[in-house]
Parts: C-alpha cells; structure tokens; sequence
C-alpha cells in the first residue's frame, strides 16, 4: 500500500538513526533518571517554591452558584483590609483584556474573571492581590456579591431540548456541535453481519489531579513592558502566544518562561487561563504577582476534566467472531466552555477500530455545553474513552456468541504482515507484530493456570474473575484533529514540530537547549541524554540540558500525546546529525583520515580499527571555538546546531471527510491480564496477578517506559473504581477535597508484571513510539472485564464507571449499602 | 490579625528563630520563612501527605500544625536526609536506582515516611507493609510500585 511522503527530514533522521547492525550503546538501557538528584534533595523549583524581589500574591473568589448573574459586587470591605493591594473584578477584565483563547467554533467566550454571569461553580468572580496569601484569602471572604440564580443546566440530554436554560445566550443552543462521520459501508454492514450487540455506556467526569496544582507569577516590567510569566504549563511555544491576546499586549513583549510542575497528566496541556491571570495581575499593579490554585479551586476550576461521556454504541460481527463494523453515537457534556473543540473525539478517532480488522465505522456526536467545569485533557485524551467502548463491545459479543473472549479478539487482531495498516478512518498504524504482544502477555501470566484456578475457586464459592484487554496507543498527534470536524476550519495547523539546540563548548561538554516545555514528570533530560550519549558515545550523566523561554525559543509544541520522546529524539538526532559531520571533518584534517573511517567512541572521534588514534571531543571543541585557522578554510568556528524537527508523517483530511488522512500514526500496541477476588460482602477487591505487555516500538529507556505503564495503569484504576466529580442538583461539586475524591493509594494499587515487545515505527527517529498513556487506556476496560466475570454468577454487565465497593455489593446481594 | 509570637526550631540539626502570626502553617513557616522549600504542600487539609515532616522523629502533616506548636522541637525535613556536600542518602540513592520518583513532588514526604518506616523495621519488613506505611503519602504519578521496591531496596542496604 503506497502511504503518503514523509517529511523529508524525518525520513532523512529515521534512515540515519535505522541502523541495527551494531548494537545499541546508550538506548534501550534502564539508566538511572539524570534528573532525579535534585527533586530527591528537595531541590525542584517548582512554580510555589520560586519568590521574587517585591512579589505579592492572590487568592481567588469562586462563584457559589452554578449559574448565575452577578447582579454587584462591593469589594470596599476587601480593599479596607491591611495588606490588601488591590481587588480585581470582571469589571477590570472587561477593560483592560480580551477573552481567553478557544479552539471551539461559535460564540463561547470565556473570560479570566467572569464578567456578566457565572457559568460554573467555583468560577472565578474576583480577586484579591495582597502582601501574602493569608490577607488575600482573608479578603477574599469580605468581598459581597449580589447574584441572581439561573435554571441550572446539568443534564447534557435534557440541555439539547428545546427550552432548556442556555449556558451561552449568544450561542442560542447547548449543543455546541453535531456531526455524523461515516467510513465505508455502515449500515450494509450492519444488515449483513449475523449478528450485533449494543450497549448504552456511560464515562464519568474525573481529572488528572497532579500533586502540584496549576500556578504561574506574572512579572511585568513597566520599563521595558515585557510581561514575563513563570508558569508550570506543559507547552510554552506551541499556542501560548495566544496569552499575548488576552492581555493586549505585542506577542513579542510576553516572555513564557518554563518551570518545572509536579505532573500534569494532561491537566497542564496548553494550560492558558492561570498564566494569563497571573500576567493580568502583575500588568494591574506594576509588581510580580503570584498565583497558585489552592486543592479547591484545581478541582472546581482548572478548566481540564476528563472526558463525561454518554454512548449508544453497537458492533455487528458474525457467527464466527469477525467483526463487521462498529457504531457509536456520543454525547459529550464538556461544560462550560469548548477551549479545544471537540480534539478529545477527533484523537478517539484515530484508534477507532483498536487493533482490530473492522472496515466499517459511523461516528456521532454531540458535543454539549452545561453548567460546569470545563473538559480540557485527560490522559488518553479521549481515546481512553474509546478503547473502554470497544472492549465493552467485544466482551459482550464474545458473551453472545459463548466464545471465550481471548479467542474472539485473536480472530480479529490485524495480521503481522499488514503494516503500514490504514484504518477506515484514514489514519494509519505503522507497525506491529499484535499476535507477538498477544503471546508474551499469556505466556507471562500463565494464562491457562489461573483459569483453573477461578475454576476451582468457583467451585469453592470465590468470586474469581479475569479480565483480557487490548489497546492500540496511538502517539505523536499533528493537530488536525482538532479542525478536521468542520468543512470549513477557520485555523487549520498541520505543524507541530519540536526543536533542539546542541551546544558542545569549548571545554567540550554538551548543552541542549530544548524549546517547548517544562519537567513535569515525563524524563525529557534522560531521554535527550541517552540519545546524545548514543550518538557521541558520552556519558549520560555529562550532559546538560536546560529549557528556553518563549522569546528564546525555536518552534516547538510540547508533551501531550505521547509526543515528546518521539519528536524530541528526532529533533537531538538531527542536531547531533548536523554536529557528527562538523566534528568528522575537523577530526578527518587533524588525524589525517578519510571521514569514512571515523566513528564516534569514548567520549570522541577515533580511527575505527586503530585504538590509538583518537581526539576527545574537547580538542576537536577547543579548536573550533579558538583555533579558526586550524580548521578548515570554509568552516565557521564554534560546534552549535539546531534542528526542528516537523511532525513525520501527517497529511491532510480530504474535502467530505470520509477520508480524515493521517494524524496520529506512530502506535503501539498493548494487553493486559488481571486476575481479581472480589469480597461481595464489602466490595473490596484483591489483586491475585496483573500483567501488562505493551510495544511501544524501540525503548530508550526500559525502566522509565514501566514507570509509565504502571503509574498510567494505576491512574486508570482510579477511573475504573474509584473518581467522580460529582455534583448536587444545583451543580454545586460535592467532592471538592480529597477526603471525598479518593486518588488510589498505594494499598488500592497492585503490584504489575510489566513485559515489552519491540516492533520499531519506520518513520520515527530509532523507531520509537509514544508511551505515556496506553495504562491509563486499558485499565477501566480490564476492571470492568475482570469484575463482571467475578460477578459472572449474578450476570452483571458493567455498562458505567467507576465500579463503586457499593456497586459491587448491590450487584451481588441486592442490598445497597451507601 | 492576632498578636505575632516567637517560635524556636530546630530543623535539620540547626536551630532557627521566627516571628509568626499564630495561624501559620508549619508547611508556610518552613517553605517561606526558613526557604526550605523542599516540602510540598498539594491539598492543604491533611489528606494526600504530601507535606510530611518528621517531627521529633515521627511524620506529621506539616500543613495541619501550625508553626507555634513545634515551637522548642526538632525538625527534619528532605534537606536534612543527602550528605553536606549533596551526595544522597542511601534512601534516597535506593529511590533514583529503582526509579522511585516521576515529577518528584511528593518524593520529600515519601523519602521521610520511608525513613520512619525503616527505623521501625530496619529488614524492610513485607511489601504488605511496606504499602500501609506509605499509605498515607498519594503519589499520582508511580502507581507506587516503585516506591516500594526502592525501600525495599533502601532496607536491604541495611537502613
């Protein structure tokens, strides 16, 4: 199959970084992080650690109500109080700055401080900057607000009907966005399967909750007008510019300036309204402002809750298990605002099919605006949802046709021999070997043991069960998903490139610069490391790296979709690339070689075959900075390259989007097993084997991929079992701390075998793939599997999440005990 | 605002003195007024752990006390646990060789709940035990497995 042109430079860095004849030296080694000390010591620099000179800081008042009119706001007792700066309403908003930004279509304006009405509870109304937090807190409880109560929208089904209280007046309607795709031949497909399933599904609304909470400190210069914002986002040059917009100010006078945040899990994608509220508040009072969400105000009003989804969704599939085609009609209540459109649906559709050879697919939504918090990114960003939707589909056909539900997958899983795979959808999958992930996982879980063991345990009168799952993990988005939904897209990017500057000095230690983010978790600084260290033969731990801020940036994007590992090794591979070549040609002149006969090794450029001869890469770096007449006449001194590195493989939707092209096409592939006991007394569940096997192409890091496998996995069980934002009927949140959100603990989490298979993608730099999502996309799915085979007696069929203690004894004894 | 008081700490073996409202947070008054900044605080009503301290050997949640009540006793908080010239513990080495942290920000409480573990159980005692007596610190990033096979680890070395 002929597969559109790569990027001439992508293809150019994945040819030379291809070689497998020798093998790897740095790559693939489970190396100590080289980031680690300094959190270790206490060291981090995260957004509430810094201070600087004359800084004040803020504190927000959140609305009570979830939709309301304010009607006054007096603010006279809160500006009485000692060490009060200033008080800041949507009255100064409305004067001084514009909405933030949005990617969703229509009139949805969402401001910094509400201005006429608040849309959600605990949406911003005013705030207090003061000498320190405590006084700005204190005001913030003196400040009077006169509001009117609005009819409060909170079912997203009830909110399309006609009537319905409207959550944005200009917009005339909650249903933000509608729109069928259809690819190949549906509803034939349908009336020819001999059979079908359909199930109603329901996702509930939770969110990443890293430890640290979203923060930034505006720092405005009057002098210059710079305003320089520090801020724990996740991107800094991709769309963060927009924040220039919002405050009114020249794109080239706001200076982003990264800093490290303790996770993000998506919660700090493209994070906009906390940098720009803290800007805004530095801009009003001439002084560094710092302001950083409180546990409260990250639960009712960081804008990122995950996906809160309701599906009718149906796979046909014949009497010997082949699956036809696939049908999901969606409603998503995204609240407030639509700051990324409906991207959560578009990258679903990326992996729409899993890993399975269906050929037909519908896809419908309605994508619907109520009255609360806002949907931003959630790890998985929507495809978590999608693959839990399919794997439902499958277990229940595997139940409607009695064929054990390993058996039915395998008959569908797309063959080895069948890459680069277009799915319907037009997206592609690069690579794979899915039976070979599919016989790691049951040979290293011994499958066929613990099915007689939930056999005799059964026998016994134990509530055994065993849940099989599989998963595609798509990575390295391109960003036209966000706009393929519209016919006629205002803002269509297609470059989402990522940058990396290599400095080797003249003392011969290498710096890179990496341009789009901040440490947040994820292993930029080892990964960069072990490339760098792989293509110098240097050791790891030499290298320095540090993050420039967006006035000093090159283009870039940012982690987020299993991205960075991807797309920062191409981006140091290229540079390094540009770098090898300077150094082989000094090296060639002083050692009096053909460059051909060089190689890179210990620390420096050799003669291959002669031990001997050899320059350590400070004489070569030495000579290039200082010794201008040594070096080749045509050569400029100094050893600095830098290099973007653009998206590899991506290429438009076409016009009536029946085809949406190729958008997310690095994809890995995973299974998972879980062998539980369920208490159905309590509910409780225990843990008695859980296996994750994933390919995620070539490995750079095999310690840290587990790392995220098992961290992404247990977030995925707090999904499956335990979160909810839940709201009362007046759309207040009813679990705004932890004492009523429970985060898994390390007594809820099991202990995980984590196996990896190694199929590299043809297009990546050293054939590596994304891998920062795929636990958090197979775990609801495997619970729900493992509880209802638990359960098998009681025929329970898991259609909702989380899967509650409660729940569990309901369905079992009929008796609820909430 | 009440009348400011005088409160005398030791912290990781030196003593400081401070003037504090009598609502300040112990967490406050290490972050801000003694810049040890190297403890996190991530939902500020005692819940996640995040900001533990050792307090006369024992962890507190430093978020739920206030600066006053630790007046005259002896902290010890993740600056105290690496060696004057940064080299890191052996808790702490055990964690970076067992990738024991991700982001990082609730490393500080779990490195210092660990430390009180292994002085109760010098062994290391069973994974089982291990998981309750961490069971108090979220961490959202490791799915904890990592953790635990650091202090295992960090015991074997024979805390």
């Amino acid at each position: 199959m002929s597969i559109a042109e790569q990027d001439p430079n992508a293809a150019k860095v994945a040819r030379e970084t291809a070689g497998t004849e020798t093998p790897r030296r740095w790559l693939g080694k489970s190396l100590n992080r080289v980031e680690d000390p300094r959190f270790l010591r206490g060291q981090g620099r995260y957004l509430d650690d810094i201070k600087l000179p004359g800084m004040l800081h803020a504190a927000v008042l959140g609305s009570p109500h979830a939709h309301a009119k304010i009607i006054s706001i007096d603010t006279s007792k809160a500006e009485a109080l000692p060490g009060v700066v200033r008080v800041v309403t949507g009255k100064d908003v409305a004067e001084h700055a514009a909405p933030l930004p949005s990617f969703g279509a229509g009139p949805i304006v969402q401001d910094m401080i509400a201005i006429e009405k608040v849309r959600h509870y605990g949406e911003t109304v005013a705030a207090v900057i003061a000498e320190n937090r405590y006084i700005a807190e204190d005001a913030c409880d003196l400040i009077e607000v006169v509001y009117e109560q609005l009819p409060v929208v909170l079912d997203p089904v009830a909110a399309r009907e006609e009537g319905s209280a409207l959550v944005h007046e200009a917009l005339e309607t909650n249903t933000a966005y509608e729109r069928t795709f259809s690819f190949g031949e549906v509803d034939r497909a349908f009336e020819d399967a001999d059979r079908s399933v359909t199930a109603n599904l329901y996702w509930p609304r939770s969110t990443g909750m890293p430890m640290d909470t979203n923060g930034a400190i505006g720092d405005y210069d009057p002098g210059t007008g710079v305003v320089t914002i520090h801020a724990n986002s996740m991107n800094f040059t991709y769309f963060l510019w927009l924040i220039a917009g919002s405050l009114k100010i020249p794109a080239g006078k706001l200076r982003l300036v990264p800093v490290v945040a303790g996770g993000s899990f998506g919660s700090k994608f493209f994070m906009h309204k906390v940098p720009t509220f803290a800007g805004f508040l530095s801009m009003l009072v001439g002084k560094p402002v710092k302001y950083v969400e409180d546990r409260r105000t990250h639960i009712t009003n960081n804008d990122h809750c995950g996906s809160d989804r309701r599906y009718e969704a149906s796979l046909a599939f014949d009497d010997d298990g082949e699956f036809k085609a696939l049908r999901i009609s969606c409603i998503d209540d995204y609240g407030a605002y639509l700051q990324f459109g409906t991207g959560t649906h578009g990258n679903a559709l990326s992996q729409i099919v899993g890993p399975y050879r269906i050929q037909h697919v519908e896809y419908s939504l309605a994508a619907v605006l109520t009255n609360k918090n806002q949907q931003g990114a959630y790890r998985g960003f929507g495809a978590e949802v999608s693959n839990w939707i399919l794997e439902r589909l499958v277990d229940l056909a595997a139940r409607d046709l009695d064929l054990d539900r390993v058996e039915i997958r395998r008959r569908n899983l797309i063959p080895a021999g069948s890459f680069p795979y277009r799915t319907p959808t037009g997206n592609i999958y690069d690579s794979g070997n899915y039976q070979g992930v599919l016989a790691k996982v049951l040979e290293d879980v011994d499958y066929d043991h613990w099915v007689e063991y939930r056999a005799k345990a059964r026998a016994e009168g134990r509530h055994v069960g065993i849940g099989v799952v599989a998963s595609q993990e798509r990575s390295v988005f391109s960003s036209t998903e966000f706009w393929f939904w519209f016919d006629d897209p205002q803002f269509t990017p297609t470059s989402s490139p990522e940058s990396a500057s290599v400095r080797i000095g003249p003392t011969g230690e290498i710096v890179v610069t990496l341009h789009s983010q901040s440490m947040w978790g994820n292993s930029p600084e080892t990964v960069v490391s072990q490339v760098l260290a792989e293509e110098f033969d240097v050791d790891p731990a030499s290298v320095v790296v540090n993050y420039a801020d967006s006035q000093n940036a090159l283009p870039g994007t940012g982690p987020g979709g299993s991205r960075y590992t991807v797309m920062v090794a191409g981006a140091v591979a290229g540079a390094s690339s540009e770098l090898k070549d300077k150094i082989r040609r000094i090296a060639s002149d002083k050692l009096e070689v053909a460059e051909a006969d060089l190689e890179f090794r210990d620390g420096g450029v050799g003669v291959v075959g002669v031990p001997d001869r050899h320059l350590m890469l400070a004489d070569i770096a030495m000579t290039a900075y200082m010794f201008r007449l040594d070096l080749p006449p045509d050569m400029p001194s100094g050893l600095a390259a830098h290099c973007t590195y653009d998206h590899p493989l991506t290429t438009l939707p076409n016009a009536d989007r029946s085809d949406l092209g190729i958008f997310y096409p690095f994809v890995g592939h995973a299974w998972h097993i879980a062998v539980i006991e369920v208490d159905i007394e309590t509910g409780k569940l225990e843990f008695l084997r859980y296996a994750a096997v994933h390919d995620a192409g070539t490995i750079v890091n095999p310690r840290t991929l587990d790392g995220q496998v098992i961290g992404g996995t247990v977030q995925g069980l707090g999904t499956a079992l335990y979160e909810e934002i839940l709201y009362d009927d007046l759309g207040r949140v009813r679990n705004e701390s932890f004492e009523h959100y429970h985060l898994p603990s390390s007594m809820d989490a099991p202990s995980i075998t984590v196996g990896h298979q190694e199929t590299p993608s043809p297009y990546t730099a050293y054939g590596i793939k994304g891998a920062g999502e795929g636990g958090r996309m197979l775990a609801p799915a495997i619970m729900s599997a493992a509880i209802e085979d638990a359960l098998s007696p009681y025929g329970v069929t898991v259609t909702s999440l989380p899967i509650s203690a409660e729940q569990i004894v309901e369905w079992a004894t009929g008796t609820r005990s909430d | 605002m009440s009348d400011k008081r005088v409160v005398r700490v030791e912290v990781n073996g030196a003593w400081y003195d401070g003037l504090v409202e009598p609502r300040r947070t112990l967490s406050d008054f290490l972050r801000e007024d003694l810049d040890l900044t190297g403890t996190h605080v991530a939902c500020e009503n005692g819940f996640c752990g995040n900001c533990n301290v050792l307090l006369d050997g024992e962890t507190v949640r430093s978020c739920l006390m206030f600066a006053v009540q630790a007046d005259g006793r002896s902290l010890t908080t993740v600056e105290g646990l690496a060696e004057p010239d940064g080299t890191l513990g052996r808790l702490q080495q055990a964690f970076h060789d067992n990738h024991g942290l991700q982001c990082g920000f609730c490393t500080p409480a779990m490195l210092l709940t660990a430390h009180e573990y292994l002085e109760a159980y010098p062994d290391g005692g069973t994974d089982e035990q291990i998981r309750e007596a961490i069971s108090g610190v979220i961490c959202r990033c490791t799915g904890y497995q990592h953790i635990v096979e650091s202090i295992r680890a960090a015991a074997g070395g024979g805390a």
